[in-house]
C-alpha cells in the first residue's frame, strides 16, 4: 500500500516549492504554459539528440530551482525502467531492420529496435521530468489558479482543488482503517479475508464520502458560497516572466526545428 | 488467415520461438501496468485528436452538472473524485501472488450515472498525471477517453441492461456490477491498445522507425485485451460488485442515486438501450480515424500488396492459404461501391450492424430470463 508514500510525496513537494529558486519565481500560468509547449517539442522532435539536449535543460532547470539534483533524477528515472523500459524492450528484437547486434540464443537487436525503444524512453522520461518540474516549483493552490489561464471552467477548478484537499482526507481515512484493523490481528489474512475487507474498507469510504459531501455543502452554505466559485488572483506577469516565456518559445520553435 | 500470418511472421522474424513465448507472457503481464498512458507513447497529433473526442463527453458532463445538481453537488463530485483516486491506489491481491488495483470507474457510473462519473474519474486523471506524474499530461485526453469515458459507459450500459427495474437488494445488481465493470475495462483496455497500435503505422522514420509506441495493432490489441480481461477487469468486477454488495446491507439508498423516470416498456428501443446506442455512434465516428493511415496495417499486408511492396517472392504456404478463405467484405471494401473510402465505412457500418444484431439478440435472452423471473 502506497498510501503513507503519497501522503510524504505530496509534502515534500509542497516544501521545495515555497523554496527560493529560479522557476519558483516565475509566474504559474507561465510555467503551465510552458509545460504544454515543452512537451509538444518533446512529441514533435524526430531526433533523440534534441529530447536529450532537453533532458539536460530541465536537469538545468532543477539545479537552479535548488531541487535535490538526486531526488529529481530518482523520482523519474526510478519508476520508468520498471514500466516504459519493460515495455520498450521487446522492440529492440521484433522491430523489423538492420541487424546491429547477435545475442546468444539467436536474438537479434536491430538497429531499428534500438532507435525506437531509446524513442519511448527518453520522450516518457524527458516529458515526465518537465511535468515534475512545474509540481516541484509550484504550489498546488497556484498550480490550479493557474490552469484557468486553459479556460477550464471555474467551477471545475474550484471541484480540483476540493478533490486535492479531499484526496489527502480520504487517505487518512483509509490508513485508519486499515491500521485499526491491522491492529487487531494475530496472523495474516487470506486472499479472501482481504478481499472482502477491501470491499467493506471501499464501501465505507464511499458512504463517508457521500456523508462530508453534504457537510461540506452545509459548511459552504453557511459561509456564504453562491453558486459561483470567487478566487483572489494575485498573477502578475513581470519582466522576467515575459522573458522567460520568449526563451521557452524560442527553446520549442529551436527544438521542433532541429528535430524535424 | 494470411494476413494474421503475414503479421506473426513478420513479428517472429529471427527471433527463436521459446523466447516469443517469453516475450508473449511478459507483454500480457506488462500491458496490465499500461493503462495510464504517460507521454511519449502516442504522438501530439492523436493526443489532440482524443482530446477533441473526449470534449463532447466533458460537456455533457458539465452540463449534466449544471442541468441536474445545484451547487449541492459540486463537494459531492469533489468527494467521489477523491474516492476513485483513492480507489486506485487500493492493491487488490488476486489468487497467484500479485495484485492489481481497479480504476472505480465502474462503480462511480453505476452511483452516479455516466456522465458524472465522466467527470470523476477525469478529475482524478488530471490530478494523478499533474500532480503524481501518473499518465502523461498530453495524454489526458486519451487517458481520460478510455478510463473516464468508455469505462463508464460501457459498465453503465451493461449494468442497467441486467437490473433496471430491479429492487436495490436484487442479486441481479451484483452481477450487473460484475460484468458491467468487466466489460467496461476490457472494452476500455481495446481502445488504449487501438491508441498504441496505430502509432507505428501513422509515425515513423523514413527507415521504418517507430517514433512512438512501437508496437503494431496485431501486438497491441490482443495485448491489452487478453491481459486486461484476464487480471484486470476482473479486479474492477470483483470491487465493483463487492462494493455493490456491501452497499446492499450497508446504504441501500446510494444505489438509488440516480432518481431517473421509470421507463415503461412501452418506450421504443432507442429510449431504453440509450446509453448503448450512444456507446455504440463513438465507435462508428471512430472508424473513419483508419482512413487517416496511410496504406494499409502494418504487418496486415495481402499477398498483392506484399508483391507492390517490393517483395518478388511470395511463399507458397502464404499463396495457397490466401485462397482459402475469402471474406465477404474483403479488405473492408465493396468492389461494388468503386470508392475504397466509401466502402471502408460501409464496411464499419455493416460490421456495426451485426454486431448491433448478436447485442440485441443478448438482450432479448435477458430480457425474457428477467419476466421468467418476474413471473415466478
Amino acid at each position: 500500500m502506497d498510501i503513507n508514500h503519497t501522503l510524504e510525496q505530496s509534502l515534500f513537494a509542497e516544501r521545495i516549492a515555497r523554496q527560493p529558486g529560479a522557476l519558483q519565481a516565475l509566474d504559474a500560468r507561465l510555467k503551465i504554459l510552458s509545460l504544454l509547449l515543452m512537451l509538444l517539442a518533446i512529441g514533435l522532435s524526430h531526433s533523440l539528440l534534441v529530447i536529450l539536449g532537453l533532458y539536460f535543460l530541465a536537469l538545468g532547470l532543477a539545479g537552479f530551482s535548488r531541487i535535490p539534483l538526486g531526488f529529481f533524477i530518482k523520482r523519474v528515472w526510478l519508476l520508468i525502467p520498471f514500466f516504459t523500459g519493460l515495455v520498450a524492450l521487446p522492440a529492440l528484437f521484433i522491430t523489423p531492420g538492420p541487424a546491429l547486434a547477435h545475442l546468444p540464443l539467436g536474438m537479434v537487436i536491430t538497429q531499428t529496435g534500438l532507435t525506437t525503444a531509446l524513442f519511448l524512453l527518453l520522450r516518457v522520461g524527458t516529458s515526465v521530468s518537465m511535468a515534475v518540474l512545474l509540481v516541484l516549483s509550484t504550489p498546488w493552490n497556484s498550480v490550479l489558479k493557474a490552469l484557468g489561464v486553459l479556460r477550464l471552467p471555474a467551477v471545475i477548478i474550484l471541484i480540483l482543488g476540493m478533490t486535492y484537499r479531499y484526496i489527502h482526507l480520504l487517505l487518512h481515512l483509509t490508513n485508519d482503517m486499515f491500521l485499526s484493523r491491522k491492529s487487531r490481528l494475530l496472523r495474516r489474512m487470506s486472499g479472501p479475508e482481504e478481499r472482502k475487507l477491501i470491499a467493506a474498507t471501499s464501501g465505507t469510504l464511499l458512504n463517508k464520502s457521500l456523508q462530508v459531501s453534504s457537510e461540506v455543502y452545509l459548511a459552504m452554505q453557511s459561509r456564504g458560497f453562491r453558486n459561483y466559485p470567487r478566487t483572489l488572483d494575485t498573477f502578475k506577469m513581470r519582466t522576467i516572466d515575459w522573458l522567460a516565456g520568449a526563451l521557452v518559445v524560442l527553446t520549442t520553435a529551436a527544438a521542433i526545428w532541429l528535430g524535424r | 488467415m494470411s494476413k494474421i500470418k503475414i503479421a506473426f511472421h513478420s513479428l517472429t522474424q529471427g527471433t527463436p520461438r521459446s523466447l516469443m513465448i517469453y516475450y508473449g507472457i511478459f507483454a500480457l503481464w506488462l500491458f496490465t501496468t499500461a493503462m495510464h498512458i504517460p507521454d511519449g507513447y502516442l504522438s501530439p497529433v492523436t493526443s489532440i485528436i482524443m482530446f477533441l473526442i473526449v470534449l463532447p463527453f466533458w460537456i455533457l458532463g458539465v452540463r449534466k452538472l449544471r442541468e441536474k445538481m445545484t451547487s449541492k453537488n459540486v463537494p459531492l463530485i469533489a468527494l467521489l473524485a477523491a474516492f476513485s483516486f483513492v480507489i486506485m491506489m487500493f492493491n487488490v491481491p488476486i489468487p497467484g501472488g500479485t495484485t492489481a488495483h481497479a480504476v472505480g470507474g465502474a462503480l462511480c457510473a453505476i452511483i452516479m450515472g455516466p456522465e458524472i462519473a465522466t467527470m470523476a474519474v477525469s478529475i482524478a486523471l488530471v490530478i494523478q498525471a499533474f500532480f503524481f506524474g501518473d499518465g502523461g499530461i498530453l495524454a489526458l485526453g486519451a487517458n481520460c477517453f478510455n478510463m473516464a469515458v468508455v469505462l463508464p459507459y460501457v459498465s453503465y450500459a451493461i449494468y442497467q441492461a441486467i437490473s433496471k427495474n430491479q429492487p436495490t437488494s436484487s442479486k441481479r445488481r451484483i452481477v450487473g456490477a460484475a460484468l458491467g465493470g468487466w466489460a467496461g475495462l476490457t472494452v476500455a483496455a481495446f481502445f488504449a491498445g487501438f491508441e498504441f497500435g496505430i502509432q507505428p503505422m501513422l509515425f515513423h522514420t523514413a527507415n521504418g522507425t517507430p517514433l512512438y509506441a512501437p508496437y503494431p495493432l496485431s501486438v497491441s490489441i490482443p495485448a491489452m485485451v487478453f491481459a486486461h480481461a484476464l487480471i484486470a477487469s476482473p479486479v474492477e468486477a470483483l470491487v465493483t460488485a463487492l462494493v455493490v454488495a456491501y452497499l446492499q446491507r450497508a446504504n441501500q439508498s446510494a444505489l438509488e442515486f440516480v432518481k431517473k423516470p421509470e421507463i415503461s416498456p412501452e418506450l421504443s428501443g432507442f429510449a431504453k438501450w440509450r446509453v448503448l446506442w450512444i456507446v455504440l455512434a463513438v465507435m462508428i465516428v471512430l472508424v473513419p480515424l483508419g482512413l487517416l493511415a496511410p496504406g494499409t496495417a502494418w504487418g496486415e499486408w495481402g499477398t498483392e500488396q506484399l508483391s507492390s511492396l517490393g517483395l518478388a517472392f511470395i511463399p507458397q504456404g502464404m499463396a495457397k492459404l490466401s485462397g482459402l478463405w475469402s471474406a465477404p467484405l474483403a479488405g473492408y471494401d465493396l468492389p461494388a461501391l468503386k470508392n475504397a473510402n466509401m466502402g471502408y465505412i460501409f464496411s464499419g457500418i455493416v460490421g456495426t450492424i451485426v454486431i448491433g444484431i448478436v447485442a440485441w439478440l443478448f438482450t432479448m435472452l435477458v430480457t425474457l430470463r428477467k419476466s421468467g423471473v418476474r413471473s415466478e
